[in-house]
């Protein structure tokens, strides 16, 4: 209880944007760990779905040479895809995303921070686990490097254009067709880019383009979506 | 007379087809409490969703310290509490984890403070279980316990009784009253038959009138 008079606080006696980033980043990874099985959904979709390939289409070495890094890229952007419409929803049923919203700090920096919690809770065990498919899919040793660099360049890509369809379909209630129409439509280029970038390693052309596109729609991303997925959120709180 | 924190000219709001209310004009003054009426569904709600900024359905002009709110918008969201009636607690996070979260973003305050806030709100002892294993109603007082931490002036709360116990109201309404006289200004939406002295009353569907 304050003992003085309560009086308007100027601006800058508040918690800076750093330190409120981190606030909200820390507490998405405590829940998320508090809930480990939803953690392990989007991990296991990946595993099943690379397992079951060989199995329904062809175990034989050159169809899974030739089509691995396809199935791979594929099944990440599935995994990421089915995880999306957890990043906002909870937070949106029990309250905490209005006093998220109410926040002093500019929204578009803390649905950044939220959506690389995200990332580092889907995105990031995919790519560790990718060298171990990379392997079972009969890929080389090269590729599987290269595999690797492109899911880690891309990956955060799809949380961040993911964050966008998330939050416009918030205040839906069945949200996840339309999300997955919203948002497979902008995961096609860093998909065509991210296989294109494994079959030119694979064939021994240089990748250096490839990456280097692969790392602008980063940048793009980064950039651009936090902003569009703020506005979005502030429509959804509105209607709801 | 002092500026007033908080003054609304004209607003307007329609939901669905039909208008909440429109013409509606108030301002909300240090040192008072200012209580929000009107039958379920008459848009007690959606008027502190627009004071806090989270609805932008409405017309009308809202200025913050005399100055209009678009433009100052940290200042206001700096020195504005809003307590909605989804509390803004995770129920897999603890008392203490939800408390320092939720003011991790506004003002750094210690763990003894906030400890001591969530025993003023009667969680003594709760403090480290998991929300989810608390009653609706001490979920809310977890949310309560915000005041007890907050210097923030303008306080918009709606719904606030909903689930709380009989001591619990006459705490919350010398809470009230007690920060009312240390100058911050109340903004409450209720259904509880809440009377205090010099309160402002807004009735929608109705029109403004002053309890004194």
């Amino acid at each position: 209880m304050t003992s003085n008079p309560v009086r308007v606080q100027p601006v800058v006696e508040g918690v800076g944007v750093a330190g409120a980033m981190k606030a909200v980043f820390l507490r998405d990874m405590k829940v998320a760990f508090r809930q480990r099985q939803d953690l392990l959904n989007p991990l296991l979709f990946f595993v099943m779905v690379v397992t079951l390939f060989p199995l329904g289409v062809s175990p034989e070495v050159s169809f899974l040479r030739e089509a691995g890094a396809g199935i791979l890229w594929v099944a990440a952007l599935l995994s990421v895809l089915l995880s999306l419409d957890h990043l906002f929803r909870h937070d949106f049923d029990d309250g905490t995303l209005e006093q998220l919203v109410l926040q002093p700090q500019p929204l578009f920096l803390l649905v950044l921070a939220k959506t690389l919690a995200h990332w580092m809770l889907t995105g990031l065990p995919l790519v560790i686990l990718t060298p171990v498919l990379g392997v079972m899919v009969h890929q080389p040793g090269n590729s599987i490097g290269i595999l690797c660099l492109t899911l880690l360049i891309g990956t955060p890509v799809l949380s961040l254009i993911g964050s966008i369809g998330a939050a416009l379909t918030l205040g839906l209630r069945s949200a996840g067709v339309l999300l997955s129409l919203l948002v497979i439509p902008l995961y096609i280029p860093v998909l065509i880019f991210g296989t294109g970038t494994v079959a030119a390693a694979s064939e021994g052309a240089p990748v250096g383009a490839y990456l280097a596109l692969m790392g602008a729609f980063l940048f793009l991303a980064l950039t651009l979506a936090p902003f569009a997925s703020a506005s979005a959120l502030k429509i959804s709180m509105s209607n709801s | 007379m002092s500026e007033p924190l908080l003054q609304a000219v004209n607003l307007q709001c329609e939901r669905d087809e039909r208008i909440l209310f429109r013409d509606l004009s108030f301002s909300v003054l240090p040192g008072t409490v200012t209580r929000v009426e009107g039958a379920n569904g008459s848009g007690k709600t959606t008027l502190l969703r627009i004071l806090a900024g989270l609805n932008d359905a409405w017309s009308g002009d809202l200025y913050w310290c005399g100055e209009p709110r678009a433009r100052q918008r940290e200042s206001f969201l700096r020195n504005m509490l809003y307590l909605g009636h989804r509390p803004g607690i995770k129920p897999l996070l603890t008392p203490m984890e939800n408390l320092r979260a939720l003011m991790a973003g506004r003002r750094p305050v210690s763990d003894e403070v906030l400890s001591r806030a969530l025993e003023g709100t009667g969680l003594a002892g709760y403090q480290n279980v998991p929300c989810r294993n608390l009653s609706a109603g001490q979920q809310r007082r977890v949310a309560l316990a915000r005041l007890l931490v907050a210097d923030e002036p303008l306080w918009l709360l709606d719904e606030v009784f909903t689930a709380i116990d009989a001591d619990g109201v006459r705490a919350i309404e010398s809470l009230l009253q007690q920060r009312a006289a240390e100058g911050g200004a109340v903004v409450v939406t209720t259904h509880h038959d809440l009377t205090l002295p010099g309160m402002q009353r807004i009735v929608l569907g109705g029109g403004l009138t002053d309890d004194e």
